[in-house]
């Protein structure tokens, strides 16, 4: 049975909304996706019928509370394959990236090297540079191919026996390239380097086995599957989060306070310093369930349908440029391309005009457009719940834009 | 459909291409970045012995609204001081809704980016950089 787009879209309330006379076609979901009904009901129950604090009352409503956010850390523990309590909820990607960054790399000398890559994000890059100013750690950098790909081969030539750890995208939010893990796991391996993956553009496009992929730490954002914002997931192997020491202090993350001396809980918990964002992970929760339910060899290739669709379009218009890989081998819905001529802010406001939602600019990636010396791209990143006519509306408003502004 | 900002006088402007360059010998130039969206100008200006425009130039990278500001600004930049150019932006500020008023040509055809708030930053930074050139 093929995939049925308008069973998914159904889920989504914000999908039959009309602006402006348009519909809405929303094709940034790199930088937030949209939420569906199963996570919208399940904050709403908590806020309606449980809504209290965790792990500290004893009265129903603490236990429902209680109940519901240890719930949602196990389907986000089984939407990665992995146990509940290796499972830490943080305020997002970039707090669990700093949270790595803070904590084990606490445990890092003056020396001990941080491998990245050209592509990564800012999140993925400034955190670093705040330990490098702190503990005298150096950052070395992957770079990247002409087709938008971490180039692996100069992998044997980066790694040292000093390299402590390689924190690398799962998929470019830039390229949409997914990386090839298996290789640099066995890279590492050789070193004794660990492995930490940014899945920020990864977990919305389904389930993740973090077992068979054999890394150390892996981090993602709520709002970009299909969640809440101001919710995040930090997993590490569990040998890792009991080395490491907390990162904020507070109530909730302590064995026992004195004046003279503090023990600290066990992970998670210690790394869960105050009220968590209680609300926001119930719905992350609720995605996760919602996404493993879902058909991805369906979605998957609904998916790569509309990103050749959109290929063929832009390679029909003069100057349009794909930036990232050619084909859709090891990629995800994320397509960046420069129109000749046309700032990508033009094209992305032209296409608003269109009633289509893109992000244009640097995407928080700017060693990369330096590299290849771009004042930016457009972005359109897509989720199973796009369609055809999502992508012939885009490329109207391409052709427009490049009949109009240049 | 309607595409309002875009409207052919800015994009006239933008296609101009008025001052789009280098100088050989400049007396200043300054570059301005904003920071959120990665616009980019660098100006270049010759002054005379009263602190004057004589000549002026400017790269941009940046969007069409940027290209179009440099543009109409160097456009009406020559001979001006300092307080000239102040008095210039002023039109800028109006024709983006920013200031009460009418804007004096060629500043009045960005009128459509009053409806953009996110955009006009990018009509003024241009005036940012000349500002810093001058001071
Ligand atoms: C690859 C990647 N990493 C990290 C982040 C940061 O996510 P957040 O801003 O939600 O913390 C993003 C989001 O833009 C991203 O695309």
């Amino acid at each position: 049975m093929s995939f049925d787009v308008t069973a998914v879209r159904r889920q989504f309330p914000i999908l039959s909304q009309i602006i402006d006379g348009r519909p809405v076609h929303y094709l940034d979901n790199g930088a937030s996706a949209q939420t569906p009904d199963a996570v919208l009901d399940a904050v709403r129950t908590y806020e309606t019928t449980g809504r209290a604090n965790v792990l500290r009352g004893v009265h129903r409503l603490a236990e429902r509370a209680t109940d519901a956010y240890e719930n949602a850390r196990t389907d986000v523990a089984q939407f990665l394959g992995v146990q509940p309590m290796e499972i830490v909820f943080t305020g997002g990607c970039t707090a669990a990236i700093n949270l790595v960054a803070y904590s084990y790399g606490s445990l890092l000398k003056p020396g001990d090297r941080i491998l990245l890559s050209e592509l990564e994000h800012h999140s993925n890059i400034v955190p670093w540079q705040l330990l490098r100013a702190r503990a005298g750690v150096e950052i070395d950098m992957i770079p990247v191919t002409t087709d938008g790909r971490i180039d692996l081969e100069t992998l044997p030539g980066l790694i040292t026996p000093r390299t402590k750890l390689i924190s690398l995208a799962h998929v470019s939010n830039v390229t949409g390239a997914m990386l090839d893990v298996g290789a640099v796991v066995t890279a590492a391996k050789s070193v004794g380097a660990k492995v930490m993956l940014d899945g920020a553009q990864k977990a919305p496009h389904g389930p993740i086995d973090l077992p068979s992929l054999g890394v150390d730490f892996y981090v993602f954002a709520g709002h970009k599957a299909y969640g809440p914002n101001g919710i995040g997931v930090l997993w590490a192997k569990p040998e890792l989060l009991d080395a490491m020491p907390p990162f904020m202090g507070g109530g909730s993350m302590i064995g026992r306070v004195t004046f003279a001396e503090t023990t600290w809980a066990p992970a998670p918990r210690r790394f869960e310093a105050g009220t968590p964002p209680i609300g926001p992970a119930i719905g992350l929760g609720a995605a996760c369930k919602w996404m493993q339910a879902l058909d991805w060899t369906g979605a998957h290739a609904h998916e790569m349908t509309m990103v050749q669709h959109l290929m063929d379009g832009l390679q029909k218009i003069d100057g349009a440029r794909i930036f990232g890989p050619a084909g859709l081998q090891n990629r995800y819905p994320v397509v960046s391309f420069t129109l000749d001529g046309v700032h990508p802010h033009d094209v992305a406001q032209t296409l608003d005009s269109f009633g289509v939602a893109v992000r244009a600019g640097h995407h928080c990636a700017q060693p990369l457009m330096d590299r290849f010396d771009l004042d930016g791209t457009t972005r359109v990143s897509m989720a199973p719940y796009n369609d055809g006519s999502d992508i012939d509306a885009l490329l109207t408003g391409v052709r427009h834009a490049a009949k109009t502004l240049r | 459909m309607s595409d309002q900002l875009y409207q052919d006088r800015i994009v006239a402007l933008a296609k101009a291409k008025t001052g789009a360059g280098k100088l050989e010998n400049p007396t200043k130039s300054a570059r301005r970045d904003n920071p959120l969206c990665g616009d980019r100008v660098t100006i270049d200006v010759r002054l005379d012995g009263q602190g004057r425009i004589a000549e002026i130039a400017h790269q941009v990278r940046g969007c069409l609204l940027c290209q179009a500001s440099a543009s109409a600004l160097s456009s009406v930049a020559v001979g001006r001081d300092a307080a000239g150019i102040a008095a210039v932006r002023h039109d800028a500020e109006r024709a983006v809704g920013r200031e009460e008023g009418e804007a004096a040509e060629p500043f009045a055809a960005f009128a459509p980016v009053a409806a953009h708030k996110s955009r006009q930053e990018c009509v003024l930074l241009p005036f940012e950089a000349l500002k810093d050139a001058l001071s």
